[in-house]
């Protein structure tokens, strides 16, 4: 204490912040505040102006709009069911098979099965799936994937058709095609930011973990994996957000029918893929519609992230507690 | 001293290009326009023939799409614009100081197809392909199907449809079309720039033509209507189409030229060629329109205006026939000709 109390009257080492240490402290902070206040206000003023644009459609339909099942511009039809659907069942296709390699790769990147140079190069490839434009991933799809996997799928639904996932038949462009290249578009991401997080693994765990007789595998499934696991569900809950808001490889891929079927291999309908290719041609009558599809698009995203960050906040707070 | 040296060029290049810039402004016009894709490689080979020609003139063609062209028209962010939909009457009426509508060239719509070992010549009836895009023909050894075409083989193999998933004028002049052969299809989807189609999962759909091209060629059994410019690019299979007289007609600009010589050309130059008359005709034709003002900025924007029209009717249709559009008629190229004259 009495050491305390003499640094504190000590000239040297501190006094009273002078005034352009003040003023610096005051104007970064005021900076600092003006740009977080900055970011909140762009995404209130985009859900303003969607919102607001989206009014005489809201309006107009109500909530039947969510519930609908036809678009139909002529007879003024409006119904957006399938897009929501298709954009919720190609999303979970894609963080299921991207998810899955993703952390894969993340664990072999990281957990030294790989000599320090070949994983470097590896990471390097992954991340540069990244830099692809979602057109060519589109073309890719259309004429490497789907004829990849025309037969397998021809197989399937003659097999096993009675499974509801199979029961028809592709025929071209479809859920499981999108959903592939889909899960191929954000897997770096996910592997990017899961290898980051099990970067973080301090290197004592693990040898903690071998120490007491832990064999590699143990040590990275019941050890590295639940310790990073906070960051490798942030990372699936932002490579879901991507495939969430990923429009123009779908809108090539996914057959843009509107179709509710739980086969893998019937075409289906995003909402992204709908507001892309129905706006550069949209009518004044049909802004307002569009707009109130935005919305329900940004709504999900929202409630994604949202409960995305509840789950990871829950479980790390689980985690430090000790259980 | 080296590295002032280089900033100095870069200062003295700058300064140049900077010149160089203010003086292409002054003698320069630049014209800009938006609208239709169909015509798109047509019109941007028209410009930068006409540029080359005319060296204080520029154009700027952006293909945003027909719907796009005539919103930026009567916005009046640009100095012309084109459709393949024409405009509607009440959308001439929202122009300031009046438009002029010319059909400037001309195209067909073609059904391709996509069948293994690629047989030439599919003939389907008139009141054939309605059904398969009404979803009523579901299989390619339909009766109905193998009965018009004795010398092929087809297989037993579902029709998967490939339309286009953006709003077109490409489908407005197919779905006009095929509500004017087809009352069920008038009854049903009808006509317009997009349409509901069929609930079906072998209807797909695919954005833009070359979309739709793509789908067709990578889809065995896959039957699509696309612009005859694209076809021919890609490759696909086109099939033969029973006109109203009821012969089978190959797409071609012979063809299609035949089909737009029947058409009646009213004082406002907005015609549709939904079924035309004719043996020689082939089915699915149309003009395309470029959209001008009646009062433009200055007259010497409207004399260049006029003078890319007047290329277009002269030296642009030579270009047509080799880049899969049809030349207008004689007729047609005199109605325009005279026409222009109102643009000032």
């Amino acid at each position: 204490m009495k050491v305390f109390e003499e640094a504190l009257t000590g000239e040297e080492i501190s006094g009273p912040p002078s005034k352009s240490d003040y003023l610096m402290d005051r104007s970064f902070r005021g900076i600092a505040m003006l740009c977080a206040w900055f970011i909140i206000g762009v995404v209130g003023l985009l859900l303003w102006e969607i919102g607001y644009k989206a009014i005489p459609a809201i309006r107009e339909y109500h909530i039947g709009f969510l519930t609908g099942i036809t678009w139909d511009v002529n007879k003024q039809v409006f119904g957006i069911l399938p897009e929501i659907w298709g954009t919720l069942y190609s999303s979970f296709l894609a963080l299921a098979i991207g998810g899955f390699f993703g952390v894969s790769m993340a664990i072999f990147l990281t957990q030294d099965f790989l000599p320090a140079r070949l994983a470097l190069l590896f990471r390097t490839i992954v991340d540069l799936l990244a830099a692809i434009p979602s057109v060519v991933y589109g073309f890719w799809g259309i004429f490497v994937v789907i004829p990849f996997i025309r037969p397998v799928a021809d197989w399937l639904n003659a097999e096993f058709g009675w499974i509801p996932f199979f029961s028809t038949t592709l025929s071209g462009p479809g859920m499981l095609p999108a959903s592939l290249v889909l899960a191929i578009m954000i897997l770096p991401t996910i592997a990017a930011v899961s290898q980051d997080a099990l970067r973080q693994v301090p290197y004592r765990i693990k040898e903690a973990a071998f120490g007491l007789g832990a064999t590699r595998w143990e040590a990275i499934l019941k050890v590295i994996l639940p310790t990073a696991s906070a960051g490798i569900f942030g990372a699936l809950v932002l490579g879901f957000g991507r495939a969430l808001g990923e429009t123009m490889a779908l809108a090539m891929l996914v057959g843009n029918s509107n179709q509710l079927s739980l086969s893998l291999f019937s075409p289906g309908n995003t909402l992204a893929a709908l507001l892309a290719l129905n706006f550069p041609e949209a009518g004044e009558r049909e802004i307002p519609i569009l707009m109130y599809a935005a919305l329900v698009l940004l709504l999900i995203t929202l409630a994604v992230n949202m409960i995305g960050t509840a789950i990871m906040s829950l479980s790390s707070r689980q985690m430090r507690s000790g259980k | 001293m080296k590295k002032l040296g280089f900033i100095s060029l870069v200062l003295v290049v700058l300064v140049n290009l900077y010149s160089i810039n203010l003086a292409s402004a002054d003698e320069k016009l630049r014209l800009t326009g938006s609208g239709a894709s169909f015509p798109f490689p047509l019109y941007s080979a028209w410009f930068k023939n006409f540029s080359k020609v005319n060296k204080n003139a520029n154009i700027d063609y952006q293909a945003k799409g027909s719907g796009a062209g005539v919103l930026d028209f009567i916005n009046r962010t640009v100095d012309f614009a084109a459709s393949d939909a024409a405009m509607k009457p009440e959308e001439i009426a929202k122009v300031q100081g009046g438009a002029v509508l010319l059909p400037m060239t001309a195209g067909e719509i073609v059904i391709a197809y996509n069948l293994p070992g690629n047989p030439k010549g599919l003939k389907l009836p008139r009141d054939v392909y309605p059904d398969i895009f009404l979803g009523k023909i579901t299989k390619w050894n339909d009766p109905r199907i193998q009965s018009a075409n004795p010398g092929l083989k087809l297989p037993d193999l579902p029709i998967t449809v490939v339309r286009r998933a953006d709003s077109s004028g490409t489908t407005f002049v197919f779905t006009n079309h095929l509500s004017a052969i087809s009352p069920e299809w008038k009854k049903g989807p009808g006509a317009g720039t997009t349409v509901n189609w069929p609930g079906s999962d072998k209807f797909v759909a695919a954005p833009k033509n070359d979309g739709v091209t793509a789908t067709v060629k990578q889809t065995p059994g896959a039957i699509g209507y696309i612009e005859y410019a694209y076809a021919i690019g890609a490759k696909v299979e086109m099939a033969e189409l029973q006109n109203k007289t009821g012969k089978f007609v190959k797409p071609s600009a012979e063809s299609g030229a035949a089909a737009l010589a029947t058409a009646q050309l009213p004082e406002n130059l907005i015609a549709w060629v939904l079924d035309p008359e004719g043996e020689k005709a082939y089915p699915i034709a149309t003009f395309t329109w470029m959209l001008f003002y009646q009062q433009n900025a200055t007259p010497e924007k409207a004399k260049i205006l006029r003078d890319v029209i007047e290329y277009g009717l002269t030296e642009g249709q030579k270009l047509s026939p080799k880049m899969g559009y049809i030349p207008l008629p004689d007729n047609v190229v005199s109605a325009v000709r005279a026409a222009s004259k109102k643009i000032q």
